[in-house]
């Protein structure tokens, strides 16, 4: 029985230093995050983290364990996100969101807050030289970085259903999801353009790697939730979008596939023969219609697949409900759009200009070809790839095109400037952000799955929230607006564990 | 094969074959024409000078 879809997304931010100051990444990324939190600084707990831990039964403890490097940023916002150094990158988690809208705007509110934080940083007094960062996944020289998503499985679900599974969608997804990309990297054979700024990297079917030997199924077992019911899919496979629709496809989509996987709810065995060979030759195929040899001895093209994806997934609303799956508006907005795209990527990928990131840069790209022409090696065409992901406002070439009106909009900049501050509402994202957003003075840490208070006596409180979907606004809000101070609270919610 | 001359081809320049239907006045198709010239200068001014230099110093060390 499928459980509800929480889910999140993990950006890591590409980071250089223009202009004088120290250029190690990892400290122009303390000083972004510094910039921006300020004093009202909440610590993040790394109480409960085990990355090593495998989805498939197994706890490694040789071998390249990820590491959770404790001695740097890390801060918690009152949207619920978790805003840190990782590795070398300034990284921004979204809260847990319960759907794909609620999730977008999360996730662009992740881009404002590393705006604003680049600008308080060039405000720092004493600074040096410019911090610029870009939502990408890889510097065009074999370097990547990831953008993560997240999602609450049932621990009852068979991990090789989920895997079978998995591996044609997350080859056939990146024509909508993909963020596009100039040339090719990692080794792999040359092109001139490709849909996917990730594929390049990927080695292996199923792994717990992130950094090397990349997997498309990542292994990664950390609920931060009651393990015994759920686990965490981590999925690693995805590009870093800024078209909204791209972001609120990639995350909707995937939801409705993983409800589907654990009710047995996928018609057919689409099981791709070779899948990390299809991921790039999916990538490089602009038409996304040749075809793929599946293992059952058919031949099918990325859209074919999808089509029976979207077709299963259609049925599955009518005979289940999306209920767990974003609910019933976003989730029938999700198969609505869904078939919108697959319809016009079938007829001509490029009428997706504005509202698809592989195809708004391949359109611009081409303009500038044809205008100046140039080929595809020029390196102004790998600076405009680049510079699409600025996030400067005044530098990004996304966001050009979303002045002059070429860009679909799914939100407001209202909805996204409330996202920057307010946690979403139905999920614990919103008792982590309202607390913090109350009582910061007397927040020590926070994580995923707890909060620790300092009352002022006595030892330190630690509150557990072990239930993504308990601490929401409708049971919690009534309890957080009777108590003035963070004692009465954990006085009311009794002793803690 | 098939499959292979499929993969070559990249998606049709549909903006290019409306540009010849009749339907379209070609007032508008110059006007069209004209806020694309005027984007891409727009863009032209807000990209970073010296291409070459400035991608290849964009190095990153390897994340996730």
């Amino acid at each position: 029985m499928s459980v509800p879809k929480v889910c999140g997304i993990e950006t890591e931010y590409g980071v250089s230093r223009r202009g004088g100051g120290d250029d190690n990444p990892v400290v122009a990324s303390s000083l972004l995050i510094n910039a921006y939190v300020d004093d009202k600084r909440v610590g993040w707990d790394f109480e409960d983290e085990t990355p090593a831990r495998d989805a498939r039964g197994f706890t490694r403890d040789a071998s390249n364990p990820p590491d959770v490097e404790t001695h740097l940023v890390n801060t918690v916002l009152t949207n619920g996100a978790r805003y840190y150094v990782d590795h070398a990158h300034p990284e921004y988690s979204t809260p847990e969101c319960t759907d794909a809208l609620s999730l977008l705007r999360a996730d662009k509110a992740g881009e404002r807050i590393i705006a604003k934080s680049m600008e308080l940083a060039r405000l720092a007094e004493g600074s040096v030289g410019e911090i610029v960062t870009y939502k990408n996944n890889s510097d065009g020289k074999g370097n990547s970085y990831g953008c993560h998503e997240n999602y609450l499985m049932d621990r009852n679900c068979a991990f090789g259903e989920i895997v079978k599974n998995l591996l044609p969608w997350f080859v056939t997804r990146q024509i909508f999801t993909g963020a596009g990309k100039v040339g090719s990297e990692h080794g792999r054979d040359a092109v001139e353009f490709q849909i996917s700024a990730r594929s390049d990297f990927f080695e292996e079917e199923v792994g717990l790697e992130t950094t090397i030997r990349r997997p498309i199924v990542n292994t990664r077992d950390e609920p931060h939730a009651m393990s015994s019911q759920y686990r965490r899919l981590h999925v690693i496979v995805g590009d870093a979008n800024l078209c909204e629709l791209s972001t609120f496809l990639k995350v909707g989509t995937t939801a409705i596939v993983l409800a589907m996987i654990e009710d047995n709810a996928i018609e057919n065995d689409l099981s791709i023969y070779e899948p990390v060979r299809a991921l790039r030759e999916v990538s490089r195929d602009l038409t996304c219609s040749a075809l793929l040899e599946l293992r059952s001895g058919r031949s099918a093209s990325p859209l074919d697949l999808q089509w029976e994806f979207f077709n299963s997934a259609q049925r599955y609303a009518e005979r289940t409900g999306l209920e767990h799956c974003g609910g019933e508006i976003v989730g029938a907005e999700v198969l609505r759009r869904w078939e919108e795209v697959l319809s016009a990527l079938e007829v001509d990928p490029l009428s997706l200009d504005g509202r698809l990131d592989w195809v708004t840069k391949y359109c611009l790209l081409e303009q500038f070809r044809e205008r100046d022409g140039v080929t595809w090696d020029h390196p102004k065409l790998a600076l405009i790839d680049l510079q699409y992901h600025d996030v400067r406002p005044e530098r990004s070439l996304y966001e050009r095109l979303v002045q002059a009106g070429t860009i679909e909009r799914l939100l407001t900049e209202d909805e996204i400037e409330q996202a920057v501050s307010q946690p979403p509402h139905d999920t614990r994202a919103y008792f982590r952000g309202e607390c913090l957003r109350r009582w910061p003075q007397s927040i020590v840490a926070a994580n995923w799955d707890s909060i620790v208070f300092d009352v002022g006596s006595g030892s330190l409180q630690r509150v557990p929230m072990m239930d993504p979907l308990k601490g929401t606004r409708r049971l919690v809000e009534a309890l957080l607006n009777s108590c003035e101070t963070p004692i009465e609270l954990i006085e009311k919610l009794g002793t803690p564990h | 094969m098939p499959e292979r001359e499929q993969i070559q081809k990249t998606p049709q320049k549909r903006r290019e074959e409306e540009s010849t239907e009749t339907n379209t006045p070609s007032s508008q198709g110059e006007k069209i024409k004209g806020e694309l010239d005027e984007l891409l200068d727009e863009i032209d001014s807000v990209l970073e000078t010296n291409a070459e230099e400035f991608v290849k110093s964009y190095i990153q060390k390897g994340g996730e």
